[in-house]
Formats: structure tokens, C-alpha cells, sequence
């Protein structure tokens, strides 16, 4: 939560105490609502620019990836790995769970049963998080603009930082729009994490909106 | 093919029969034999694997198609059976005590067509469709275009044709 | 020389040792990449891999024993290291050695295993689960082999004291562990095979299978820890393996240039070799390195 909402909440009130703005878990079973935490993300502070900057040169250099195929441009990925392209020599390498990653990539077209999975790997990451979504079908929809199952910007659910036009891109676009989100990090302007701690609220219901049966906890870390 | 369709057509009404060529045919069948006819094939007949399953929806005629695909390893021939039930209501016999994978395929015409199946395990749980409420998405009369806009936002378009493009901006002064 | 000065060198030794095994590490990745035709990571990678663990902004806990599994872990690579004497006749560089360390350090190659394991298992992630039961299993399987040569080189040498082995190896390299007693060493190798858990004993982590194992639910600084700790404990293997058979070392070029000739033998076998199952990889250290242990303890007892 942001800084001016924090400043609304008692001084003496310690954070455990449940208030208006502690999450319910509403949508799950009662006896399974206190299995998830009821805590909101919250906005995370960088003191000392110096700390930060070679902090950013360290996460711009070891991107890891969450290998986790969303549509058919998780096929593009595949060859960044082999001999001819070698993302490992830039010092990423793909990772097989949400909590060791730092850049969620999203493959292509997002369908609602995907989004649901998206969002909750999305939130098991740990910050500082990047999304890079890949493929046409993820910024306006593509040649699914007309779907009735397929989600059409997939920033309106999670903060995206680098888009990747094409369908599908070429390993070299990838490869560029990798690059991109490096530059950016170093510039410190890839606080997705944040942008998504400070709009919570937004995302979440935009998130409910189309996910009709929502029976996942309101945020799970 | 023809001497097998012939024997059945008596006992089990069969309409329709076309023959392809001399390994694939074609019948209709109506609903209330069609578990019988099915289970004959299978037992008796050699036709031990369902290819697939699939639905139609003739709009226009009110009615659904739904088309039994099977196949006769040692014959190696197919032989499609279609059934036909109105769009309203439309219910048919489930077939997955003969083909278990019956089941997925009745599961996916549930949630595309609206089609019921009785008796079908897992019948009501979403297999593509999670998270949906609309109608049956893959009947005719569902406008996918128009639920998809009052749905989901949009991104704002703009539409270039490419010639003109880049003309456009390779040569604006032409 | 004091405790205090004693402890402050064991911290440098520590962290010489640290830096040269996560330098190691990542000259292994650099060869396998080679191996695979491709350039890949820099040498310095598993440092800023560390640098980025560290620098994460949240970490989430499962409770007491989540936390205290990286610490095990890291407590047994330190414990294993700090019996061990780096430099032969060096006062700096000999840690804390005593009479009868090489049961402590065999101890405490276990020790962070077992930590690890019990950590692992509060993360709650089935993958974490398998992991940690293939871990186990194959190192109670590579233990007897080296267990075996351990016992060996005591009958040989008369004595448990890591200083004292080192001491009857100088003079010439004929007097090396590798050429006065050959069979341990045939064995030994092998365990340190499935120690390092590079190819043919690489099940436990298994990347492409169960995606990484034990810590699949560990992240930000509880990785970072755990890959320090694979610098530290990676360094204290290979330091012990070269007091044992190959005549320790007597100044810090020596032990680089030994200890990194050492680890080559595990990463060509690693490069070449696809990967055992656990059952297969029991079996194996079951049957031909123990038997050469067995031999090797028959040879010098009789």
C-alpha cells in the first residue's frame, strides 16, 4: 500500500490487526481463508541510490526467466536456449518455479483459463518482478481480436514493462526486447512491482471482471 | 461395407447411406437406436475404435449433427454415423460405457453445444471454459464478435494498408 | 599463534575459498556451454546470481524450519571447511584441524544434507519432497564407498588427522595417496562422482524432470545463501580430496592449480555422460566402487 494510505492507518495499530483494507479470501471456502494471507502487496521503498543502482546492474544481468508456455508464442522461446542464440550468455537461464524467477514472460494469447494462472504465478514471483509479453495476441488480442475466450490487453491485469510485437517474433525480437527491459532496469523505470502494489485495487477488479468464477485467494505469496 | 450397412438397415432404421469409396461410409440413425447400433458395431462388427466425435449446428434446419466417426482395424474401414436433435432441450444417449474417452468428447459438446448428455461422468465441470457464464460459444446464433467487445476492453486500433504505408513514408512527396 | 588470530584467518581462508569455488562454478558452466557448442555465461555469473538473490525486495517463509534449512545447509559447508587445513605447514591457512577431524568433516558433509532435507520438506512442494528422498538415497549410497577409502587410508597412514595424512604424503609425489594406496583413491573418486551432482548422479536436482529439487521453494536470500554455500562447500570438497590423495598443498597456487584438476575429472565425466536414475546410481555405487573399497581396506589390513 502506498505511502498516504499508510499514513491513514493508526500509528499505534500494529499490521496484523484486520481492518476494512485487510483481504477477505471471500471466494474460497470458509474453513480454507485463513490458509492464505490477508495482507495487501505493498510498495517497497528504495533508500540509497547508489545500493540501487548496482543492485539494477546485478538484476539486469541475471534475468530468470519463468519458462511457462501461455500460447504459441512460448514456441519462440525455445530456441533462445540453444547454441545458436545462447540467452545464457547474457546471464539468464530459464527457471522452472515462479518464486526463483524475476521476468514472467507471457507467450502469446491469453485465454481465460490462462489468466488465472497467470495472475497467480504473477504474485508467487518475488519483486523486483518483470513481465514481457510476447506476440500480438497479448497487447490488442490479434488474430483472436474477435474472440469470445480470449483476453485482449493483458496490461489492464498485470503491469507489463516490454511488449514484443510480431506473430510470432523472430528469437531476435525477443532477443531485443530482452535488451530493452535490461536498459530499463538499469534506468530503475521497471517497477511493475510497485505499479502494482500502488493500483492493487485496479488490477484486482479488472481481474474479477472477466474471471467469473473467482475462487482463488485476493492475493497469493 | 454395403452388405454390413444393408444387414442393419432393417433392424436398426439407418437413412441415408452413402458409400465414399469401399472403406468409408456414411449413415443416419436416430437417437434411440443409436446405442444399440454402436454397441453391435463394436461386439460384433470389428469397429473397436471411436475416431471422434463432433457436432454441426445446421441452424437453419433447427438441428444439430452430431457424427459418430469409428474404424475397423482389420478391415481397416471407417464407417460415420450422424444423428440429428433439435437445438432446444437436445439431449442424447452417452456412449462412454462403450469408449470411456466417450467421456471427454461428450464433456467438450456439453460445454460448446449445449448438448446433454445423461449419465456422462464430469459432465458439468469446465474443461476449456473455466471462468465462463455465457452461452455455449460455438452455436451459431452466439455472436463471439459482439460478446467479445461488450466483454473486453480493447486496445485502440489503426488500421494501415501496407502499399500506401510505405509510400507514405518512403516517398511522401510523390 | 592466539584464537583470535586463529579465527581471523579462518575467516579469510573462508573467504578465499568461497570466491575460488563459485569462480570454479562458474568455469564449470563455462565448459559445459563450450560443450554444447555454445559461449555461454560469463565466469563471474554465479556472482551476480548471488548479488541478485540477495538484492530481492521480498521473501516469503514457511515457518522456523524453512528458515533454518539454508542455514544447516550453509552451517555444514562452513563446519566442513573449517576441519579441514588448507596449506600444508601454513599457520594461517590450517583452520581449525585436530586429531580425528576427518570423522568431524565426514560428519558434517552429511550434516547439511539432512538440514537441507528437513527445510526442504517444511516448503510444503511435492517436487521438494521427491528431491530430497533421491538426495538422501544417493548419498547414503556414495558415503560407503568414500566411507570405505576413508577407512582405508587410516589403516594406511595410522592415523584420523587430515594434517598428519598430509605430512606422510611430502616429499615426493610418489608419496602421494594416488600412487601408495591407488584403490582408495579409484573409490573415492567415484563418491566425489555423486557428490557434485554433475551428470551421471544429477537426478537429485533434476532440471528438466522435477524441476529443481530440494529448494524449489526457496528464493531471494535463502538462494542466495544456497549458492553460496555450493561455493563453499564445493571448495571444502575439493580441498579434502587433495589433502587425502593427493599430497595437500603448500602454498595457495599449489591448492588452486590441484583442486581445479581435481573438479575437471568430475565435470569431464559430467559432460559426457547422460543421467542415472536414483535406483540406478544406488546400484552402481553399490556394486564396483565398494567393492574396490572393501579391496582397498582388505590390501592394507592384512
Amino acid at each position: 500500500m502506498s505511502d498516504i494510505e499508510q499514513k491513514d492507518k493508526p500509528a499505534t495499530q500494529p499490521e496484523w490487526v484486520k481492518d476494512e483494507r485487510t483481504l477477505t479470501n471471500s471466494a474460497l471456502p470458509s474453513e480454507e481463508q485463513d490458509w492464505f494471507c490477508d495482507a495487501r502487496p505493498r510498495r517497497v521503498e528504495k533508500h540509497w541510490q547508489v545500493l540501487e543502482n548496482f543492485m539494477n546492474w546485478a538484476r539486469a544481468h541475471s534475468l530468470w526467466i519463468l519458462a511457462f508456455g501461455t500460447g504459441c508464442g512460448a514456441i519462440e522461446m525455445r530456441p533462445l536456449v540453444t547454441a545458436r542464440y545462447d540467452i545464457s550468455r547474457l546471464g539468464m537461464q530459464m527457471r522452472p518455479t515462479p518464486r526463483q524467477a524475476s521476468v514472467f514472460v507471457i507467450g502469446g494469447y491469453v485465454s481465460l483459463k490462462t489468466l488465472k494462472r497467470i495472475v497467480r504465478s504473477y504474485e508467487q514471483m518475488q519483486g523486483p518482478k518483470f513481465v514481457v509479453a510476447v506476440c500480438s495476441c497479448a497487447i490488442n488480442g490479434g488474430m483472436y481480436w474477435d474472440s469470445y475466450n480470449t483476453i485482449k490487453r493483458i496490461d489492464e491485469y498485470i503491469p507489463v514493462d516490454v511488449y514484443v510485437t510480431g506473430c510470432m517474433p523472430r528469437p531476435e525480437a525477443v532477443l531485443a526486447g530482452f535488451n530493452l527491459l535490461k536498459k530499463l532496469i538499469r534506468e530503475g523505470k521497471a517497477e511493475g512491482q510497485n505499479l502494482y502494489a500502488d493500483k492493487f485495487d485496479w488490477y484486482k477488479a479488472n481481474q474479477k471482471q472477466v474471471i467469473k468464477d473467482w475462487n482463488m485467494p485476493d492475493y497469493n505469496w | 461395407m454395403q452388405e454390413l450397412l444393408d444387414n442393419l438397415k432393417e433392424l436398426y432404421a439407418l437413412n441415408g447411406i452413402t458409400l465414399r469409396n469401399p472403406s468409408l461410409a456414411w449413415a443416419e440413425v436416430t437417437p434411440e437406436r443409436l446405442v444399440g447400433l454402436l454397441t453391435q458395431l463394436r461386439d460384433a462388427h470389428g469397429f473397436t475404435h471411436l475416431v471422434l466425435m463432433t457436432c454441426v449446428d445446421w441452424l437453419e434446419d433447427g438441428r444439430f449433427q452430431v457424427t459418430y466417426l469409428l474404424h475397423n482395424y482389420t478391415t481397416r474401414q471407417d464407417l460415420g454415423l450422424h444423428v440429428y436433435v433439435g437445438r432446444t432441450a437436445s439431449e442424447l444417449p452417452s456412449i462412454h460405457t462403450l469408449w470411456e474417452q466417450g467421456r471427454v468428447y461428450q464433456q467438450e459438446l456439453h460445454e460448446m453445444f449445449g448438448i446433454y448428455f445423461p449419465g456422462s461422468p464430469g459432465l458439468g465441470e469446465p474443461m476449456i471454459l473455466e471462468s465462463w457464464d455465457g452461452p455455449p460459444p460455438m452455436r451459431r446464433d452466439f455472436d463471439t464478435r459482439v460478446y467479445s467487445e461488450e466483454t473486453y476492453s480493447h486496445r485502440q486500433r489503426t488500421h494501415h494498408e501496407p502499399e500506401q504505408h510505405m509510400k507514405d513514408r518512403l516517398y511522401p512527396e510523390d | 599463534m592466539s584464537i583470535v588470530a586463529k579465527v581471523f584467518w579462518a575467516f579469510i581462508s573462508l573467504g578465499v575459498v568461497t570466491i575460488w569455488g563459485l569462480t570454479l562454478n562458474g568455469i564449470v558452466h563455462k565448459i559445459f556451454a563450450r560443450v554444447q557448442g555454445r559461449l555461454g555465461p560469463p565466469v563471474w555469473q554465479p556472482f551476480i546470481d548471488i548479488f541478485k538473490n540477495n538484492a530481492k525486495r521480498t521473501a516469503i517463509s514457511h515457518g522456523i524450519m524453512y528458515y533454518l534449512g539454508p542455514v544447516f545447509r550453509i552451517a555444514g559447508g562452513i563446519g566442513t571447511y573449517m576441519f579441514i587445513p588448507v596449506l600444508f605447514g601454513s599457520p594461517y591457512f590450517s583452520n581449525f584441524s585436530a586429531s580425528g577431524d576427518v570423522l568431524l568433516v565426514m560428519y558434517f558433509i552429511f550434516f547439511g544434507q539432512l538440514g537441507m532435507a528437513l527445510g526442504a520438506g517444511e516448503g510444503g512442494h511435492p517436487y521438494s519432497a521427491i528431491g530430497v528422498s533421491r538426495g538422501l538415497s544417493q548419498m547414503t549410497a556414495f558415503e560407503v564407498p568414500f566411507a570405505l577409502s576413508v577407512i582405508s587410508l587410516a589403516i594406511q597412514y595410522h592415523t584420523l588427522n587430515i594434517t598428519d595424512i598430509v605430512a606422510a604424503q611430502q616429499g615426493s609425489f610418489l608419496n602421494w595417496t594416488l600412487f601408495t594406496n591407488p584403490l582408495a583413491v579409484i573409490a573415492a573418486m567415484i563418491a566425489m562422482l555423486g557428490m557434485n551432482m554433475y551428470n551421471p548422479f544429477s537426478v537429485v536436482i533434476a532440471p528438466q524432470e522435477i524441476p529443481i529439487g530440494p529448494p524449489t521453494e526457496y528464493q531471494s536470500a535463502f538462494l542466495g545463501l544456497l549458492a553460496t554455500n555450493r561455493g563453499i562447500f564445493n571448495g571444502a570438497k575439493l580441498v579434502l580430496f587433495m589433502n587425502l590423495f593427493f599430497g595437500g598443498a603448500t602454498n595457495i597456487f599449489e591448492m588452486v592449480a590441484k583442486t581445479f584438476a581435481i573438479y575437471m575429472f568430475s565435470v569431464f565425466v559430467g559432460a559426457a555422460y547422460p543421467r542415472f536414475r536414483t535406483e540406478d546410481s544406488i546400484r552402481f555405487f553399490l556394486k564396483v566402487p565398494t567393492l574396490i573399497g572393501i579391496a582397498s581396506v582388505l590390501l592394507f589390513s592384512l
